[in-house]
């Protein structure tokens, strides 16, 4: 049963990194590509109707943590008390620059909420991809399973690390590039003209960083903690996954040189599931290491809740999940192909 | 009291009380928005479609802020107070993940459709869309009064072992009585601000002498549901949650009353003000054997006071809760008093003329939100010291390895945070509430600003 959490939860993040990764890298390159009004509100057309539900994954997602294994909802939310509550604080900017940009016609007003929504969104790539970072590498746990971490210490991934050291700036760096990318290729898809040939460009110059970032970060991934490899040894089918992840950027390098927007994004999605995927096939059943010898993980049997409550929890939380994906493909569907400006759309 | 354990209860006493503010209003309006499009749906009259536009570019600047308010609350449970979830997540998180995946889902779905798909939908889909909000919204409210509820009156719970409480029972988590009550309460209030809010700003056209034709359907809505809700704000809703709070947690109702020895035939204290140490009530105006009624519907009988409760069990800020009480209930008083007094008007086909009414409708906008303030305080600050009722104490509860300092770094930054969207909100929504529904006469010709039209 626990496993079944363990996939549900890592199913909900792995959605919300698909789904809102790419509102959040539009974000990132908002102020790059759309260079006048109309491409920006362009640019918010294309995320305005999705972008809130979305989010929503992040939010379902830490409360079925919080149900399914309250422990580690309990440690790893105190211990990362600095950074979730930059990250809300930068979830809160970055609402507000997407939604009261539309209000005001006056461009000092437009100029102010299309900054906030593209360093929120950059900003929170970056505290993403440290947080992945951070869960690989293993914190400090105490003998109570609880720990904090300050923001920084020496920069070494060693025994008192900070939330940031060379290993989790360096995969905050491949979520800004991956997601940037991501994002660049959504806006290939829902818009035309010269904003989708810079979106396409985007992807296209970035290819070539990710694909080494990929490399670097595995290696270093090793290197930081050679305990990942300990599933993918065991049971060797965990190797398709690094398949599909290379598999995955060919998709995305021929997709994008043959103009195949659709197929480029699909490629992004695919890459970003199959690295989270990835991770979890290494941590399964951890959910939050320990950096401490003398401490065991938090995994999935420490941590989870009563069986009632996990047992119930699947019926109705795959009825409402089942509703939920409903409630998605129905939008994406009404608000499917190129968005344009003409009145009577929607209100960015 | 610790430092630590002060900051956690006011970073998160600080953040729900902002947020609330918020999403009050978009359970209280979503319900009224479906009644305006509902008329307009009937009556094939492009007013109330302009008059539902208008208050849905309202009901869309506040539900960002309440979005993004909101998402801190879930978080805070984990960063401030991580005992607390790891002990009764087995119970609670259940509410709240369930919260998310009912309702957030939907609500985010069909707001989107709502406030941009107009144009797209026929008039019965933006009718479905908008009261799949609605349900939407009031779903969201019910899973969390579900987990207030469980730290009000615990229910259907096992302990473990190990400390943790788990959930053995789906259908008496969700069926909690107190949860079904404080639900029924919650609720009408939220509409009772939602309604104020509408009656206030069609009194603010009429006095204005503008937008006439729509301020005169905002007053008709509004002090229609005003009054339907103002009454059962009070009965049965109120009348049957602090019965059975006395019979549950009396020592909270003893404070909330200021009534420091039990009494026969008690008196109700109208206005006074508590004074802990010397256990009497200054300045008192009391009515006699109102409470003992109250309670058990007869004049005579004995309530308990505090003096019959061990010491270590008392709220610990008895005036507090005693001035959150008096408050909400004497504006509930007021709400029945000034919604009465205009529907009669309203009947009669007077309301529109009588000036004064209209600058009381107009003044009360506040008040509703003090009102709901205070009634969570006394929801709140009344279940103190305990966390889970009788079951786990509020000072152990928090976040013992998150330091002071770092609570309070984001407790400032939160403060200069929310005070930021305070003045984008009250901005944003003067500046509708300025331009009016319907046409606008000096509309730019690119209607980049025109939301949903």
């Amino acid at each position: 049963m626990e496993t079944v959490w363990f996939l549900f939860v890592a199913f909900m993040l792995v959605a919300y990194v698909v789904l809102d990764g790419f509102d959040l890298g539009a974000g990132i390159i908002h102020l790059f590509i759309a260079r006048n009004n109309d491409e920006r509100r362009l640019v918010l057309r294309a995320i305005g109707p999705v972008w809130d539900g979305n989010e929503v994954w992040l939010l379902a997602g830490g409360g079925t943590l919080f149900f399914a294994f309250p422990l580690v909802y309990a440690s790893s939310f105190s211990g990362f008390y600095l950074p979730l509550n930059m990250v809300l604080w930068l979830l809160i900017l970055r609402g507000i620059g997407i939604e009261f940009r539309m209000h005001l016609d006056n461009p000092v007003w437009r100029d102010f909420f299309d900054g906030l929504f593209s360093i929120g969104s950059s900003l929170l790539a970056i505290f993403f991809g440290a947080a992945l970072g951070n869960v690989v590498r293993g914190v400090p746990l105490r003998a109570d399973h609880y720990f904090f971490e300050p923001l920084w210490t020496n920069f070494q991934p060693g025994a008192n690390a900070g939330v940031l050291d060379w290993y989790t700036v360096l995969t905050g760096v491949v979520a800004l590039v991956a997601l940037t990318i991501h994002g660049a290729n959504y806006l290939a898809v829902k818009t035309d003209g010269d904003l989708g040939q810079r979106s396409r460009a985007t992807a296209r110059r970035l290819w070539p960083l990710l694909a080494l970032l990929t490399v670097v970060s595995c290696v270093a991934t090793l290197f930081v903690r050679p305990q990942v490899t300990k599933n993918y040894t065991e049971y060797p089918i965990g190797f398709l996954i690094p398949a599909v992840v290379a598999g995955s950027l060919i998709l995305m390098f021929s997709a994008n040189r043959a103009g195949n927007d659709r197929r480029a994004f699909l490629g992004s999605c695919v890459y970003l599931a199959s690295m989270l995927g990835g991770a979890a096939y290494a941590l399964y059943p951890t959910l939050l290491p320990s950096s401490n010898p003398g401490v065991a993980d938090i995994t999935i049997h420490n941590a989870a809740a009563g069986q009632y409550a996990l047992t119930y929890g699947v019926i109705w939380w795959s009825i409402g999940m089942a509703i939920a994906i409903g409630y998605f493909v129905l939008i994406y569907r009404m608000f499917r192909g190129k968005v344009t400006l003409q009145q009577g759309e929607h209100g960015y | 009291m610790d430092t630590a354990y002060f900051i956690h209860r006011l970073h998160f006493g600080f953040l729900i009380t902002f947020h609330y503010l918020f999403p009050q209003l978009t359970m209280g309006l979503a319900p009224l928005i479906v009644v305006l499009k509902t008329l307009a749906l009937r009556t094939r009259d492009e007013t109330y479609d302009n008059a539902a536009r208008f208050w849905m570019k309202i009901f869309g600047i506040n539900f960002v802020v309440g979005v993004v308010t909101g998402i801190p609350m879930e978080f805070q449970f984990g960063t401030n107070w991580a005992r607390f979830s790891q002990m009764t997540g087995g119970v609670i998180g259940q509410a709240l993940v369930m919260e998310g995946v009912f309702s957030f889902f939907l609500e985010s779905a069909f707001l989107g459709l709502f406030l941009f798909g107009e144009k797209r939908l026929s008039r019965a889909a933006h009718w479905w869309a908008g009261f799949m909000v609605f349900v939407g919204s009031w779903l969201s409210g019910f899973f969390i009064i579900v987990t207030d509820a469980w730290m009000q009156h615990p229910v259907a719970y096992t302990r473990l072992p190990d400390g943790s409480y788990q959930v053995n029972s789906f259908s008496g988590l969700l069926l909690n009585p107190w949860a079904l009550l404080q639900y029924a309460h919650n609720m009408s209030g939220a509409v009772i601000t939602g309604a104020f809010v509408m009656a206030a700003v069609g009194a603010f056209y009429l006095l204005n002498q503008r937008s006439e034709e729509y301020g005169r359907i905002f007053l008709r809505v509004g002090v229609v549901a005003g009054f339907i809700f103002s009454v059962l704000q009070v009965f049965p809703t109120g009348d049957l949650h602090g019965k059975y709070l006395a019979k549950h947690q009396p020592v909270t109702t003893a404070a909330m009353e200021g009534l420091f020895h039990t009494q026969k035939g008690a008196p109700m204290a109208i206005i006074g003000q508590p004074d802990v140490e010397r256990q009497v009530i200054d300045n008192p105006i009391v009515v006699h054997k109102v409470l003992s009624f109250l309670i058990y519907s007869t004049t005579e009988a004995e309530v308990r006071g505090l003096n019959e409760f061990p010491r270590d069990d008392w709220p610990t800020n008895i005036p507090l809760l005693y001035f959150s009480y008096h408050i909400m209930a004497g504006l509930g008083t007021i709400f029945i008093a000034v919604t009465t007094l205009s529907i009669l008007l309203l009947w009669r086909d007077k309301l529109f003329q009588v000036r004064w009414l209209l600058w009381v409708i107009m003044l009360c906008l506040p008040f509703p939100y003090i009102a709901n303030t205070a009634g969570w305080l006394t929801a709140e600050v009344g279940r103190q010291p305990w966390l889970v009722y009788g079951l786990m104490r509020t000072a152990v509860g928090y976040s013992s390895n998150v330091s002071a300092g770092n609570g309070l770094f984001t407790l400032l930054g939160f403060m200069g945070l929310y005070a930021l969207l305070a003045i984008f909100f009250l901005f944003l929504v003067h500046r509708e509430i300025e331009h009016g529904p319907g046409l606008r006469p000096n509309v730019d010709p690119q209607p980049i600003t025109v939301a949903g039209d």
